[in-house]
């Protein structure tokens, strides 16, 4: 029976595409691990950092550094960090879903958003629908370094200082744990100026002077921002990867336990036609 | 009134230390300043150099790549951009670092952009040759 052949046909390609889901799974892990110890042990650093940077930059005020003017915001850029590869269940479509609806509500607050893509799935996404994007990284998270975050965040902070937009945000996937990740939105900077009085009433004494260390602390901020980010969204993403092919392999086996009974029950209506012809046939022939 | 006090070291790469000791010693901007417990508010610029800590009678060596340091009262948090113990230096391969250092530090002259780098990286293979003798 032809159908018989087929149900077997399809639980070998059921098999073939469950071993290599489950491969996937094996070395999502293996990457996840490494990926967390990099953002568990990136995140002190940079919380420190925006601790530090929040308290000077408090006590220093707004026209300290360029990097603090709060201009009025006409233009924005949004920094979307997506994921280079897919088979990530809705790691990518989730985020880049959010950062399209983002840019349509804020529309109208804005006169530009100047879009920056981290990922080969983001720009796929906003170039199918025509939207332009200023520039993209491509092929940074295989090996996140600092090198490359020091490339971003001195492209944002060039546009900022260049007046091209007044605001920068980040759009990514906060890593949470293996099966959890969670879209933030997040303003890089003009830095959130922390209310000198909310931590305590004492300026430091600067070595060498508050002016210096602000201008050496600031880009170097950006960056470490920018860095954790990327940590954070790699992370996230063999996470995600890890269950959308743990759920994979594990509806294949379903799919094969279905399959499987589907074929017995060809094979053994096959069997009993058979029989039912050849005792008719005998029938026949006594007869 | 607290006797010793808190030493936090991060890079971005890791949190590398987090200890009550009794004294840090840090590579200041302006050169070496020492901290003691009750410390007044203090924040600098590291230099490239070499941290040393004591706790009891033991000092250890860190040689550091340049960052930060927020002193309060209670506690030292150094932001680093690198960091390495003592104990973990390879002191050969640090040697060797400074004479690639040197031999493209001749090659260079001092309107090179890399000379700054260069220049940076000959002074870290040093402090790590410091630190971990």
């Amino acid at each position: 029976m032809a159908n018989l052949r087929a149900i077997r046909k399809r639980i070998g390609s059921v098999k073939s595409t469950q071993q290599i889901t489950r491969a996937m799974k094996m070395v999502s892990a293996a990457k996840l691990r490494r990926a967390q110890d990099a953002i568990t042990a990136a995140r002190p650093y940079a919380r420190k950092m925006r601790e530090v940077v929040g308290a000077v930059a408090g006590r220093a005020g707004a026209d300290a550094h360029p990097l603090l003017a709060a201009r009025e915001p006409r233009k924005l850029a949004l920094l979307l960090v997506t994921s280079d590869r897919g088979l990530c269940g809705s790691f990518n479509s989730g985020l880049t879903r959010a950062a399209y609806r983002y840019i349509q509500d804020h529309r109208d607050r804005y006169e530009e958003i100047a879009l920056f893509v981290v990922g080969r799935k983001g720009r796929d996404f906003f170039r199918r629908r025509e939207i332009p994007i200023r520039k993209e990284y491509i092929g940074v998270l295989g090996a996140v370094s600092r090198h490359h975050a020091e490339t971003i965040g001195n492209d944002l902070v060039e546009g900022f200082l260049a007046e091209e937009f007044d605001e920068v945000r980040i759009v990514f996937n906060e890593f949470r744990s293996a099966i959890s990740q969670t879209t933030r939105f997040e303003k890089l900077f003009p830095v959130e100026l922390e209310s000198a009085a909310g931590a305590s009433d004492v300026d430091y004494l600067y070595e060498p002077g508050r002016k210096e260390i602000l201008a050496s602390l600031l880009p170097k901020y950006v960056e470490t921002q920018v860095f954790r980010v990327l940590l954070e969204s790699v992370a996230g993403e063999h996470g995600a990867r890890m269950t959308a092919m743990d759920s994979a392999t594990n509806n294949s086996v379903e799919m094969i336990a279905r399959l499987t009974l589907q074929m017995n029950r060809a094979r053994q209506a096959s069997i009993t036609t058979e029989l039912t012809e050849i005792v008719s046939g005998a029938e026949a022939l006594k007869g | 009134m607290a006797s010793t006090i808190r030493l936090e070291l991060v890079t971005p790469e890791r949190l590398l230390l987090s200890e009550e000791v009794d004294e840090v010693i840090l590579p200041g901007y302006e050169g070496e300043f020492g901290v003691l417990p009750e410390h007044t508010q203090y924040l600098a610029i590291l230099n490239i150099g070499v941290l040393r800590y004591r706790k009891g009678s033991e000092t250890r060596r860190i040689a550091l790549g340049g960052g930060y340091a927020e002193v309060t009262p209670e506690r030292v948090v150094v932001m680093a951009d690198t960091a390495e113990r003592a104990e973990e230096i390879d002191v050969e391969r640090a040697r060797r670092a400074r004479e690639r250092a040197e031999a493209a530090l001749k090659e260079l002259s001092l309107d090179d952009e890399t000379y700054a780098k260069a220049y940076a990286a000959l002074q870290r293979a040093m402090v790590r040759m410091a630190a971990g003798e």
